[in-house]
């Protein structure tokens, strides 16, 4: 029942999406506004008919419905309701059903906010927007259908994968496809501006919030996944250079690089193909990342992962890029008589390195997640490339990208003068040394003091570049408080202020991934009840096992006193959960957090009578910063994406006008 | 059309080209190191009670399944091709034995019951036989030929059809690698 009512609305929401492409290119095409109209209510309608269907699937998972055989896969009886909730993105079916729901609700928004503007350019982009969802719902229709009945019913489910049964894992999916489905309508709109001509900044101001929340989920997503690798699946790190996590960090580099670029065609009208090659190349990366951990084609966890998918992905991806490519190609004489370079030294330059390091970090990704389908095409056999080979090309690269993310936002546009430079970064260049010279008394680690140079170099630029801020401020309004001369910095330049806290954010979560992976401690011990174990600044001794049989779980932990200069700090229970359906134990990890470092306890084997246990302890330092870091990103993020005063356009014009105006008029206009 | 723009065009392709490679290759077979060579020995505590024993059956084609009761629907599916096949051959020196993989035991008995299976079933406790044998995942079915090397290894659901073709052969001893 519940499985024909949803496969009907798949059909229904498919049909509606086909038709609605159809009326919006034929509006567009004939000048009928009408049929336009009609487009824009079919989007609605097809919000309306996805988010029944999710609905119903969220309905058949609460209920244990197993003749449903997504239920029956995801569930089994007492599941707590939330995870029986959240198991809609528990497996591919669901996850396709929960993309299709954001897309229809993003596609919905777009309409509803933008519908009247860009008349011309809107029609093109909602068809784009359409037919993405059109192929998201064929392959729910045809070769993943979530409704799929089963027969016979079995009397139970079998279950989340256990490791998916963690708070993190609720959101991590839920925050990568925000992040992917948002760089869907830059992407229509990019489309839209080829078909129609209209290639100024339009579509760029147009999309510019969806950028910067698609960039923002994406890197909340990719932290989320971080985090719970961290504390949930036990080995002691946080990125492992998997396929699965380079398929969300390669669009991830794309939509970096791009949310940057953007910002040269707005003030500068430069790089207009740039961008939106850029664009299409970030969406095209959202759908391969899809396909990369769906066709099963790099590792192939699941002998039975549906690979007839892979070939529709494949086909749409094809299809799409060769339209896209061949819009931009039919555009290119178009695309000419832009502005070109003043000199090397100028914002423009270090937004282009950026774009360029961006992009060769991303292609190197790209090439060692490929490497065993290449190695096989080329040798015939199957070698895959690990953590060293990414480290090793992208370290060095990282910081070249950390010292541009100083530099960038404070160079003068179009022609650095000498004395540009030395008003912003001579005290950032001393910063940096002292820093260097501090840090090297306690450590000769070169990555380590590169690391901490190249941070305090970018964060000596922020906090100098808000100094000068408030002092301008002040300076134009004497009396005023130093906090409320900030706060008018951030209500007046959202973006740029919004845009450092982001950046001071990335220097901190850096800092974390510098110190934490070039000064970590590991240690496998084995403990006897009673015995204290010494591992960095830590004695622990094992207290003993305590055994649970939960409902759907039974769990072992072990109890040790964390003790420091003698004295009792804290007690870590690092433990092993047992699932019925599940071959593996899973790592109950015990992390005791501070800001300086994190002790971290993974129980490896423990005695039946709990005498003696086997495990591995690590001092990770400074891994909190990766998180806090996060936070500030989000903080920062958040300032930049909330509406401000509409006045940006107007400064742009006056900065036209002028011709090439000094640096400071920009940096201070304070109405952008 | 200039140079420049048909190379945008074709830049695509080698990218394609090489996911269609890669979609291509056969994702399903993972050939087993194990083919041709001694089949690893266990015993099976079986849920009717007594002991299945690989090495007491030198001499026969032994065919080995694992399943689940969760593994929905591909255990359910090959469930009646595997009893029908075993009514086949049981009296023509061909022994089934079905290894329960992590499972709980009242779900695994009510599957036995629904699909009346009569040939030698056990739980694969701590998981040694699939360890042993490399199961990558439910159902896999493996056949072990009359001098007791590991002949076949199949992944995903049987047939019927597969299940006598490949029983025929090592029957009639062909004992060669597949």
């Amino acid at each position: 029942m519940i499985s024909q009512l949803g496969s009907i609305l798949l059909i229904t929401a498919l049909a509606v999406a086909i038709y609605g492409i159809a009326a919006s290119v034929l509006g567009a095409r004939l000048q009928r506004w009408e049929f336009v109209a009609s487009a824009y209510r079919a989007v609605l309608w097809l919000f309306a008919l996805v988010t029944v269907a999710a609905l119903l699937l969220v309905m058949a998972l609460v209920t244990y419905d197993f003749s449903i055989a997504y239920v029956a896969r995801n569930t089994l009886r007492g599941t707590p309701l939330y995870y029986r909730v959240t198991a809609l993105w528990g497996s591919l079916e669901g996850s396709l059903l929960l993309w299709q729901w954001l897309l229809s609700l993003f596609s919905a928004a777009v309409v509803f906010s933008q519908g009247r503007k860009i008349r011309d350019l809107m029609p093109y982009a909602v068809a784009i927007l359409l037919t993405v969802s059109a192929f998201f719902l064929f392959i729910m229709v045809v070769p993943a259908n979530p409704f799929r009945a089963q027969f016979p019913v079995p009397p139970d489910g079998r279950g989340l994968n256990p490791l998916l049964l963690t708070t993190s894992m609720i959101f991590h999916p839920v925050f990568l496809y925000l992040g992917f489905v948002g760089f869907t309508i830059p992407f229509a709109f990019a489309i839209g501006a080829l078909v129609t001509g209209r290639l100024g900044e339009e579509w760029i101001v147009a999309t510019r919030r969806w950028t910067l929340m698609a960039w923002y989920f994406l890197t909340v997503g990719i932290l989320i996944g971080g985090w719970w690798a961290y504390t949930t699946l036990g080995w002691g790190g946080y990125w492992a250079w998997d396929p699965v996590e380079n398929a969300s960090f390669m669009p991830w580099l794309m939509g970096t690089a791009f949310l940057h670029s953007i910002m040269i065609q707005e003030y500068r009208q430069m790089l207009k193909t740039w961008n939106l090659t850029l664009v299409i190349m970030t969406f095209m990366m959202t759908l391969f990342g899809t396909f990369l951990t769906r066709s099963g084609i790099i590792s192939s966890v699941h002998a039975f992962s549906n690979s007839s998918l892979g070939a529709y992905f494949l086909l749409f991806i094809g299809l799409l890029l060769l339209f896209s490519l061949a819009a931009l190609v039919y555009r290119m004489d178009d695309l000419r008589g832009q502005p070109e370079l003043d000199s090397m030294l100028s914002r423009e330059t270090t937004f282009l390195a950026n774009n360029v390091i961006l992009v060769v970090i991303t292609l190197t990704v790209f090439l060692g997640t490929m490497f065993p389908v290449i190695a096989e095409a080329v040798r015939g056999v199957r070698v895959s490339v690990g953590a060293p080979f990414f480290n090793k090309v992208t370290v060095p690269l990282a910081y070249l990208l950390l010292l541009l993310m100083g530099i960038g936002p404070l160079i003068a546009w179009r022609r650095a003068s000498w004395d540009n430079l030395k008003r912003n970064f001579t005290y950032p260049t001393l910063a940096a040394a002292g820093t260097a010279l501090i840090a090297a008394l306690w450590t000769r680690n070169p990555y380590a003091l590169i690391t901490f140079a190249v941070c305090a170099f970018v964060t000596a630029t922020i906090v100098f570049e808000f100094y000068k801020g408030v002092y301008a401020r002040r300076k134009l309004a004497p009396g005023t408080s130093v906090l409320r001369a900030l706060w008018t910095l951030f209500t007046r330049n959202r973006r740029r202020y919004g845009g450092f806290v982001v950046h001071f954010g990335v220097v901190l979560t850096i800092l974390g991934i510098a110190v934490s992976s070039n000064f970590a401690v590991e240690k496998e011990v084995r403990v006897t009840r009673g015995e204290t174990v010494q591992v960095g600044d830590y004695d622990l001794r094992y207290e003993g096992m305590r055994a649970y049989d939960e409902v759907y779980r039974e769990v072992v932990w072990t109890d040790f006193t964390v003790m420091r200069g003698g004295r009792a700090i804290a007690t870590l229970s690092p433990g092993k959960s047992f699932h019925p359906n599940e071959q593996q134990p899973i790592a109950q990890v015990g992390i005791r957090s501070t800001p300086w470092e994190d002790l971290y306890m993974i129980l490896g084997a423990v005695e039946q009578d709990g005498s003696a246990a086997t495990l591995k302890i690590l001092v990770n330092p400074m891994v909190m910063w990766i998180w806090i870091g996060g936070a500030i990103i989000t903080l920062g993020a958040l300032v930049t994406v909330i509406p401000g005063r509409p006045t940006r356009r107007s400064a742009i014009a006056a900065s036209e006008a002028t011709g090439p105006a000094p640096a400071r008029t920009l940096e201070y206009s304070g109405s952008r | 059309m200039s140079v420049k723009k048909f190379f945008i065009l074709v830049s695509a392709t080698p990218v394609l080209a090489l996911l269609a490679y890669g979609l291509s290759r056969d994702l399903g077979s993972f050939p087993s190191p194990l083919i041709g060579r001694e089949a690893p020995s266990f015993a099976l505590s079986l849920f009717d009670g007594g002991t299945f024993s690989l090495d007491e059956h030198r001499g026969k084609v032994v065919v080995i399944n694992v399943w689940a009761s969760w593994c929905i629907p591909a255990c359910y599916n090959e469930a009646p091709a595997l009893e029908a096949a075993w009514q086949r051959y049981r009296e023509r020196d061909v022994v089934f034995v079905g290894v329960n993989y992590q499972d709980r035991e009242a779900a695994a008995r009510e599957f036995l019951a629904r699909f009346r299976h009569t040939f030698p079933n056990g739980p694969d406790l701590g998981s040694r036989v699939s360890i042993a044998y490399g199961v990558r995942g439910v159902p896999e079915t493996f056949f072990i030929d009359r001098d007791g090397r590991l002949a076949h290894r199949h992944v995903g659901e049987i047939s019927f059809d597969v299940l006598m073709q490949q029983i025929e052969r090592l029957l009639n001893g062909a004992g060669g690698l597949s």
